[in-house]
């Protein structure tokens, strides 16, 4: 029976493991250094505030991996011996494969700041870092967060949770202004520092500074400011972790290196999720895609080929969602932070300054290119038959109602939405009632 | 507004300690009068009981636990004496008359039955004390204290738990939100409280006391234990409500939901009852359906609408339309959440009260199991025993394939009624989350959830692929639903047991979840495929 080595038990590797599992008979073994089972990463801030205790992020009961007949071993992988398909565990242990899925996720980055590698300085990304991050707590009164994205204000929601100031370096003059267009960026900064964020723009950090035990006492930020603070949250980005794979025979850029079936140059090697990085995207997204559900339709097309129906990755249109404290997220399609030169803009904003929609739309031909909603819940599939049929303006907004995804009984602004529209663009569009039949037709 | 908080918290305490405490002050002085009054009323025929009492108990003065058990010891005795000397007429064969007047002599004093309904009246009647004197300064002091003090506590999260939003912060870290000393002194304080209610009201006079002068305000009658039963469901469900306003202020359906469910319970299930008791109708809950309301088909139910003129007929009518009509079809439109998270007390209780313990629910798949299995048990045993007493109420047999329907009553009553519903499902709120009742025991959720399961337009629908698998849907899920496994999937969720509370779309970061009342056609995916995915649909 064919040997199915995975390295990694996040949500790439499992999900890899179980459709495995649903097409074949294949022995499958899961390598996992930092637990036993899987869980949600994206869970672990709950953990920390208290909304969950760790068992809740475990989306599987600890019987099911046996149940499945899905081996888990715990322990690092040191080396990879693709000649003779083994693996070296530390400790001395060794595994041989058939085929070789790495799924090993990611680390957070970290640039050669001075003081970066003292204690009370780390990122969230791992169990590990979530108990680390518990163990200095009760000894930190304040807390300074180095890069403005989506774990950076997960870990500021944390902190202060406890009770604990939180200082928020951010490189560019709004939150996520690598990301979000201007009038988001102002939006959710706003929100922040609603919530006593001391939330600095155009501040990067310069150095770490240690104390007697060699652990952080203060930030020097590049203008020479010194803060003083007991914990240092590294939040600038993640990066392939891949150390223990550089200078062997699979070849890595960023990432492990992959073709749209998700082989490496390595024969019956296979690499995906954040660690996988694509010689040439093949939908022309990004390279590197270091989000929950890539990784997850990845783990889906790869039990495909490995159980010989070989696949190619093809996600559809980008999408994703996050919660920035008490606002909600959704991006649907492309709206980059700045317009490209064949994009125009629709942008409406709430006059409480905490709920907007913002759609990026074609020039000459009016078509839907990209969706931002804050504060707004939007239905996945009504957005992406907008998007992937080139729906144009008009028709986007006459329909709009049909999208909304808030739940029952809050208040609809689409008709505020349309008006605005109309006054813009001199039409006199009409927010149509919202339509089970239209919503429920495929295509 | 910490000290306004701390200050609350002790005001409550306070009006608790008041109400607690109240149960050992007082004594019974049982003057001749009151107590042949008492023996009138009951119709005790036993005269060895009578002459014994007259002897230990008349022109004495005890505390409740001393008449309450010095009463059950001589009617014990009297009993005993009864039986032997029917046991003595039998074995010398016969004398039916002899026998069936003895019969009459027993004094029933079960502890989880009759036992109250003996003693309750005497001790009603004779107790002497500082709450007796003082009913409405009782109230305040109880009550009012308690209410004053919850309300202080609560209002000001107003302020300190920050920006509106979902605000779930060291639930799992605190000892009364996660099974620690805090939840645990609050189930023991919860399962006492319910045992006295519901098998020794005779030991509670003082409490039942301190709600007297409302109950003759409303109903023109003295307090009972089940009035003040009521006030307290209806003074709880109301201050945390005002929890429940502060905390989802952002979320209008939890706002609405809230404010209707507590209007059912304050008018349906307590205020209009005890009016119409006022002009001498049956106390009636209009929206207490069958066989929740279990004892809905009970003879003495029954009689006294039939005896209740046009009122009682319409009444006993809409009781059946109910639950044959109205419940199913308005599950099949709106989803059992109408009922269970908008009208029934029992629902209502859990998402005020119950609230701050609702993912404490277990959630794995052994509960699941279990969970089928027992309330359909339930839901059966509500069906037999209902079965077997229009049967006895038809045909005029008591007892049916040889087994007594009083009994099967009484079992039911005792078991599911009392001990399941009551001690169990509220008394564990802390151990075992808010809607174990719910959950596991409820015949009528068994009803609606399979007319919800097979016939409904209600669904939660899932948001394409936003799901992150995070969690935090099937950790406040009440009701123990894996919504995560659904939702990851891309899978609407269609379970008989959600009660469309609409928490995990509350508490879900993402967007991903919505309750939804729409067409039939594609509410269950069999095969679900996550959308944004353009190559070949994969089976799930």
């Amino acid at each position: 029976m064919e040997h199915i080595v995975i390295i990694g038990n996040g949500v790439s590797g499992i999900t890899t493991a179980r459709h495995i599992r649903k097409n074949s008979d294949k022995r499958i073994t899961v390598i996992s250094g930092e637990t036993d089972h899987f869980f949600s990463r994206t869970a672990l801030m709950y953990v920390y505030m208290g909304h969950m205790k760790f068992e809740h992020t475990k989306p599987y009961e600890d019987w099911f991996w046996k149940k499945n007949r899905i081996d888990l071993v715990r322990g690092f992988v040191q080396k990879i011996n693709p000649d003779n398909k083994t693996l070296e565990l530390t400790g001395g242990d060794s595994i041989g494969y058939d085929k070789l899925v790495l799924a090993v996720g990611s680390k957070p980055n970290k640039f050669g700041w001075p003081g970066q590698d003292l204690d009370a300085v780390q990122g969230l990304y791992s169990y590990q870092d979530l108990e680390s991050m518990e163990k200095y707590s009760p000894s930190t009164k304040r807390a300074v967060i180095v890069g403005g994205g989506l774990i950076g204000v997960e870990m500021a929601e944390m902190f202060l949770s406890r009770g604990i100031d939180v200082t928020f370096l951010v490189r560019e003059d709004r939150f996520w202004g690598g990301v979000l267009p201007k009038q988001e960026g102002e939006l959710i900064s706003r929100h922040i520092k609603k919530h006593h964020v001391d939330l600095r723009f155009n501040t990067e950090l310069q150095e770490i500074l240690a104390d007697e035990n060699g652990r952080a006492r203060a930030i020097i930020t590049k203008e020479g400011e010194e803060i003083e603070c007991q914990f240092v949250g590294l939040t600038a980005g993640v990066s392939p972790n891949i150390d223990f794979i550089k200078n062997g025979k699979i070849e890595t850029n960023r990432g492990i290196l992959v073709n749209e079936f998700l082989e490496t140059n390595v024969p019956d090697i296979y690499a995906l999720g954040d660690c996988a990085e694509f010689h040439q995207h093949p939908t022309g997204r990004r390279n590197l895609e270091q989000v929950w559900y890539t990784g997850r339709m990845m783990g889906e097309t790869l039990a495909q080929t490995i159980c010989d129906n070989k696949t190619p990755y093809r996600p559809g249109m980008w999408f994703n969602s996050a919660k920035f404290f008490d606002i909600e997220y959704q991006t649907y399609g492309w709206v980059y932070s700045e317009l490209k030169s064949n994009e125009n803009e629709f942008y409406w904003e709430h006059e409480n300054g905490e709920i907007c929609l913002h759609l990026v739309f074609d020039k000459t031909s009016n078509a839907l290119l990209g969706i931002n909603t804050f504060g707004i819940r939007m239905r996945h599939e009504v957005c992406e038959k907008w998007i992937t049929t080139g729906k144009d303006m008009n028709h986007i907004m006459e329909h709009l109602k049909d999208a909304n995804f808030d739940p029952e009984f809050y208040k609809q602004y689409e008709n505020q939405i349309v008006n605005q529209y109309n006054q813009q663009n001199g039409t006199t569009l009409k927010a149509k009632k919202r339509d089970w039949k239209r919503i429920f037709v495929k295509n | 507004m910490k000290f306004i908080k701390n200050s609350g918290l002790l005001i409550c305490i306070a009006g608790f300690a008041f109400f607690v405490g109240s149960i050992f002050i007082g004594d019974h002085n049982v003057t001749p009068e009151k107590f042949n009054d008492w023996v009138n009323s009951k119709g005790i025929k036993s005269e060895i009981f009578i002459k014994n009492a007259e002897q230990e108990i008349v022109g004495k003065t005890f505390s409740s636990i001393q008449l309450s058990s010095t009463i059950i010891e001589l009617a014990e005795k009297s009993t005993q004496e009864h039986q032997d000397n029917i046991q003595l007429w039998q074995n010398s064969g016969g004398q039916d008359e002899k026998i069936n007047e003895e019969w009459s002599k027993v004094i029933w004093t079960s502890w989880s039955s009759t036992h109250k309904d003996f003693t309750y009246p005497l001790l009603q009647a004779t107790i002497n004390s500082p709450v007796k004197e003082n009913q409405w300064l009782a109230f305040f002091l109880t009550f009012g204290l308690a209410i004053i003090g919850g309300l202080l506590y609560i209002i000001p999260d107003f302020i300190l738990l920050g920006p509106a939003g979902i605000k779930n912060n060291k639930l799992f870290q605190h000892s009364a939100t996660n099974r620690g000393w805090g939840g645990i002194v609050t189930a023991v304080f919860f399962v006492v409280f319910y045992f006295l209610l519901y098998f020794f009201p005779d030991l509670i006079i003082n409490p039942i006391l301190t709600t007297n002068k409302i109950s003759l305000s409303l109903s023109g009658n003295p307090a009972s234990q089940w009035f003040m039963y009521g006030l307290i469901y209806c003074s709880v469900m109301t201050v945390f409500a005002v929890k429940m306003y502060i905390k989802y202020r952002h979320n209008l359906y939890q706002i609405i939901r809230t404010t209707v469910v507590l209007f059912f319970q304050v008018a349906f299930a307590f205020l209009i009852p005890e009016l119409l008791v006022r002009f001498n109708q049956p106390w009636y809950d209009f929206k207490n359906a069958w066989p929740l309301n279990y004892t809905f088909f009970f003879d003495w139910n029954i009689n006294s609408l039939l005896n209740s003129g046009h009122l009682g007929m319409f009444m006993l009518v809409w009781g059946i339309v109910l639950t044959v009509i109205v419940v199913p079809v308005m599950v099949y439109f709106l989803g059992k959440r109408w009922y269970c998270s908008w009208v029934c007390g029992c629902g209502g209780l859990a998402e005020t009260l119950g609230d701050p313990y609702r993912h404490l629910s277990n959630k794995s798949l052994k509960a699941w199991k279990f969970e089928r299995y027992i309330i359909h048990l339930v839901l059966l045993f509500a069906v037999v025993m209902t079965g077997a007493t229009l049967y006895s109420y038809f045909s005029g047999a008591t007892s049916i394939l040889g087994i007594d329907t009083y009994s099967i009553q009484s079992w039911y009553g005792f078991w599911i009624g009392s001990i399941f519903a009551g001690v169990i499902g509220t008394g564990f709120y802390p151990i075992l989350g808010n809607r174990a009742w719910c959950r596991f025991g409820c015949p009528l959720a068994a009803y609606l959830g399979l007319v919800q399961r097979f016939k409904s337009r209600f669904r939660i629908t899932t948001n394409g692929g936003q799901c992150i698998s995070c969690g935090n849907c099937s950790t406040y899920c009440e009701m123990g639903i894996d919504v995560r496994s659904y939702a990851q999937k891309g899978q609407n969720i269609v379970r008989s047991s959600c009660v469309g509370c609409g928490v995990c779309s509350a508490v879900c970061p993402r967007g991903v979840l919505k309750l939804e009342n729409a067409p039939e056609d594609g509410r269950i995916i069999d095969n679900p495929i996550l959308v944004g995915k353009d190559e070949i649909k994969l089976q799930v």
